[in-house]
């Protein structure tokens, strides 16, 4: 049994050690929101936040997760209004959604860390998410109007 | 909700025996428990692998509340189809937009053919929905006029309500105390007034797509959400070859020490769609996938365990130099005899490799048997496709099997080929409880249907003064109609069944003297792989060909490529275009050519390096022209090859833009789509097997690649036609034309490789 907390919920899984966190999060948990893609942590689409930082979990093991705290898409915001969310809509930026899950919360993690990125940091920083349908302008653009939001300088994940 | 048809509920000339109208299609609004469904009675289309069967198709219903429900047979795969399809029945039914509901719906022989595909959605959808939103609009006049007592030419039907003065009753409250129950003929549904441009009120106004909110917050569900108590997930053990590999035997001793590991199954499939295919069963996807890796199986295989793309270059080689080979999209009295008379003579051969799709939720299906019905939960592109191999796999007839649709994460053309379902289902048949089939990236690259690497040759013959008397385009590549649709082939001009797919856009609109135009199978490559229809298809590689042989053609004569190309647009003859979807045939392709040139600044001096490259084509096919022009400024680094696009410039004439934002969402994806497609993607045969099968080494365009990107749509109320690939078309071409402006390099060759570069600027 790993204890840790999911979405500011405490959760007892049993998966083994080495199980990717994604995996027991879709599977365990029960939260699909969150997209399993390439499996080697190269398109992002499962992408989740530990203690606040965006990581890739289609390869982060279990046991590395003990005790900390998971936020996945649907923990972003208890009402999935958070800016980033938010503007996503805005800019209308998904096109089939798949990776966006993954998009959004690396999204929330740069904004966190940069709550002003320029064009080459939010480059740099959304770069390890593939996105398909290539609805990059969007995204880019969706990302610049968060920023600009107000609520986006003080409201982070509500459980990151 | 069954349609329950009272013709007799009217009087006039709207009424009329259903049996009638069965047989001419016709339209039926009918009462049902809830409220009222409008639809079409008919046949499916004649063109279609449509089921047998002949029943009402029922395309939305008003309810007694006045919500709206329109019926969307179409994938969601990121074009928000049901958003465009909606506002089209919404706007000619004056519709309230906050009470109109968008039904994805299961497969059901009533939908008649049910395909996303071709960029045909749209295009297909506006007549019949139009219609069926007219038809109701009509019968709500009708009805309202009756309640509000005044004459039907005092209503106006506006915003959910028929109104007459100050008066007004609710599409609701008709639903509730009218009779709307009717049927009309065919002759009537043609007379019906549609309204014009001027009125439309939803159709090209902006409106937000109503799957986005759920594509934001994790609540959307795709295939790979889809659950059932009991089920257990399967992963594919995946033979060496498409086609003909054959199980010997299956070693999972080493698999037993996974803890979830329940068993292997070598799947048999009367279908033969998943030959040699073993699923490796467990508990969790986790444990399938590492017993999966540990399981070991012998097969034996023919000989396209040892293609490699090379050999499958070779062959298209040899079979466009055999003139007897494949079938003629258009061959023209003349052609020979212009070359043989010709002043002078352009000849290239390009090639594009083999390419994937690569979308980013893997293929899976979800599969079980309950109270006697199959059902398959999972995206998909073409169900009509997919159900008969569903039915003959499991010996079922196709009536006890239905296709539950989700969200698709991404298609791209590989969900057309439900290969995935029919594995899913065996595999659930032989253990008698619900499967999950997922694949993992590498089995879905392995098993893509991935685009054919393609070889084609382009002549042009010219006489006096430079006048173009003559051309030959033959394209010789796999075809995925060939492989798994074959009765979707038409017969060229010399009796010989081709894959439209694989050839359309060479059939262009120039016009060029004797035109001949020859698709060429690879019959090493469908025997090797499965090919696939992948974004665009065949104009994927014909425009490539086609766009960069322009510009040579036009270099050798010493003519403008601009200037080259608008000549030959002219629009005579075959190229003057006719309704209702091409009216103004070549002119329209000349007016968007000339409008992004000269957008994109065309013939203004340039930095060192730097080049403008021009392409145009008309997207997909001849019957549904979607006008597109391309001009790219890319600057080329001259030590390495390496190729930066600084800008795309795009203008297209789509006819009418049904919805705005999904339309332009849709230009920007398809065109970086080309752009990948042209720098950074493209895969090899080697043994039988794609090389690449992870983003490790397949490296799709991403964020940091994007170039300024402008698109401009030509405003028009002609029919609308399809969006979801053209601009993937063109964008290639223009790169390459540009690369050979900035810096004197031709290359011929997708995807483009710095050394490539590097090599054509020595030559």
């Amino acid at each position: 049994m790993t204890t840790l907390k999911i979405n500011g919920r405490q959760v007892s899984v049993a998966g083994p050690d080495n199980a990717p966190l994604l995996w027991v999060i879709r599977d365990e948990v029960g939260l699909t929101g969150t997209k399993f893609g390439c499996g080697i942590g190269q398109c992002g689409a499962c992408t989740v936040h530990i203690d606040g930082k965006a990581v890739r979990s289609c390869i982060t093991p279990l046991s590395a997760v003990a005790g900390k705290s998971v936020t996945t898409i649907e923990g972003l915001d208890p009402h999935g209004t958070h800016p980033v969310q938010l503007a996503w809509i805005e800019a209308q930026a998904p096109q089939c959604g798949y990776c966006q899950s993954g998009q959004i919360m690396q999204a929330a993690a740069l904004l966190a860390a940069k709550p002003h990125p320029t064009d080459a940091e939010i480059d740099q920083g959304m770069n390890g998410n593939l996105c398909r349908c290539m609805a990059y302008v969007r995204i880019k653009q969706a990302i610049k109007l968060a920023a600009k939001s107000k609520a986006g300088k003080t409201k982070q994940g509500a459980h990151a | 909700m069954n349609a329950v048809t009272r013709p007799g509920d009217v009087s006039g000339d709207l009424s009329e025996d259903l049996s009638g109208a069965l047989s001419r299609r016709g339209f039926l609004i009918a009462a049902t428990s809830a409220g009222v469904a409008m639809g079409f009675a008919g046949e499916a289309s004649a063109a279609s692998a449509a089921p047998a069967g002949f029943a009402p198709t029922l395309w939305y219903s008003i309810d007694r509340e006045g919500i709206v429900t329109v019926n969307v047979i179409r994938a969601e795969l990121g074009q928000h189809v049901g958003t465009a399809i909606a506002r089209i029945v919404a706007d000619e039914l004056e519709a309230d937009w906050s009470k109109v509901r968008i039904k994805t719906v299961d497969s059901d022989p009533k939908w008649g053919l049910m395909v996303t595909g071709g960029s045909w959605s749209v295009w297909q959808s506006y007549p019949i929905y139009s219609q069926a939103g007219a038809a109701g609009r009509m019968a709500l006049i009708e009805e309202g006029a009756k309640l509000l007592k005044v004459a039907p030419g005092a209503c106006v039907a506006r915003n959910g309500a028929i109104h007459a003065g100050k008066a007004s009753v609710s599409y609701g409250e008709i639903v509730k105390r009218g009779a709307l129950a009717r049927s009309l003929t065919a002759e009537q549904l043609a007379k019906l007034p549609m309204k014009p441009a001027a009125e439309r009120r939803l159709v090209g106004k902006a409106a937000r797509a109503r799957d986005i909110p759920d594509k934001t917050n994790g609540q959307g569900l795709y295939g790979l959400d889809a659950k059932v108590p009991g089920m257990v997930y399967a992963r594919p053990k995946l033979p060496p070859t498409r086609n003909d590999s054959v199980v010997v035997s299956i070693d999972d001793s080493a698999a037993k020490a996974v803890p979830g590991y329940q068993k292997s199954i070598a799947l048999t499939d009367p279908s033969g769609t998943v030959p040699g295919w073993v699923v490796v069963v467990a508990d969790s996807f986790i444990a399938a996938t590492r017993a999966c890796d540990l399981v070991k199986v012998t097969w034996t295989s023919g000989p396209a365990a040892k293609v490699s793309e090379a050999d499958l270059q070779r062959r298209a080689v040899e079979l466009i130099a055999d003139p007897k080979t494949g079938g003629m999209a258009v061959n023209d009295p003349g052609v020979d005899a212009a070359f043989a008379a010709a002043k002078s003579k352009v000849e290239a051969t390009y090639t594009t490799a083999t390419a994937l799709h690569f979308q980013m939720e893997p293929v899976n299906a979800l599969a079980f048997e309950k109270d006697g019905v199959w059902e398959i939960h999972t995206g998909n592109q073409w169900q009509s496709l997919v159900l008969p191999w569903l039915a003959k796999a499991l010996d079922r007839p196709e009536a006890s099997i239905v296709m539950k649709s989700y969200l698709l994460g991404g298609g791209f053309g590989r969900r057309l080929n439900g290969d995935y379902a029919v594995g899913a289902a065996l595999a659930s048949k032989a253990l008698g409880k619900p499967v999950k089939l997922v694949f993992t990236r590498a089995d879905d690259s392995r098993f893509d249907s991935p685009r054919s690497p393609s070889v084609q040759t382009l002549r042009m013959a010219f006489g006096e003064t430079g006048r173009v008397t003559a051309m030959e385009h033959t394209a010789a590549a796999g075809w995925p109609t060939l492989a798994m649709a074959p009765f979707f082939m038409p017969k060229g001009v010399n009796g010989v069944a081709y894959d439209p797919f694989a050839i359309n856009g060479a059939d262009h609109w120039y016009t060029v003297g004797a035109q001949r135009v020859r698709a060429v199978n690879n019959d090493l490559a469908n025997a090797t792989f499965r090919p696939g229809w992948l974004r665009s298809v065949g104009p994927g590689w014909t425009n490539w060909a086609l766009e960069s042989f322009m510009d040579e053609a036009a270099h050798a004569q010493g003519v403008d490529p601009l200037a080259f190309r608008l000549k030959l647009l002219d629009a005579a003859g075959r190229n003057a275009g006719s309704g209702p979807t091409a009216t103004g045939g070549a002119k329209r392709q000349a007016a968007v050519l000339a409008r992004v040139a000269a957008k994109a600044g065309w013939g203004k001096p340039l930095p060192k390096n730097t080049g403008i490259g021009l392409a145009t084509t008309f997207g997909q096919e001849r019957d549904m022209p979607t006008w597109v022009a391309c001009a790219a400024r890319v600057r080329v680094d001259p030590a390495t090859g390496v190729v930066k696009v600084e800008k795309l410039d795009l203008v297209v004439d789509c006819g009418t833009v049904v919805h705005p934002d999904g339309a332009l969402s849709q230009m920007q994806g398809a065109s970086l789509w080309g752009m990948s497609l042209a720098l950074f993607e493209g895969t090899e045969f080697r043994d039988g097997q794609v090389k690449d099968t992870n983003l490790g080494t397949y490296t799709p365009l991403r964020m940091a690649d994007v170039p300024d990107l402008d698109i401009e749509f030509v405003a028009s109320s002609e029919p609308p036609v399809g969006l979801g690939e053209p601009a993937t078309t063109v964008v290639g071409p223009a790169i390459g034309n540009a690369i050979f402006n900035a810096v004197g390099a031709r290359v011929r060759d997708l995807p483009i490789r710095p050394a490539a570069v590097l090599k054509a600027m020595k030559a």
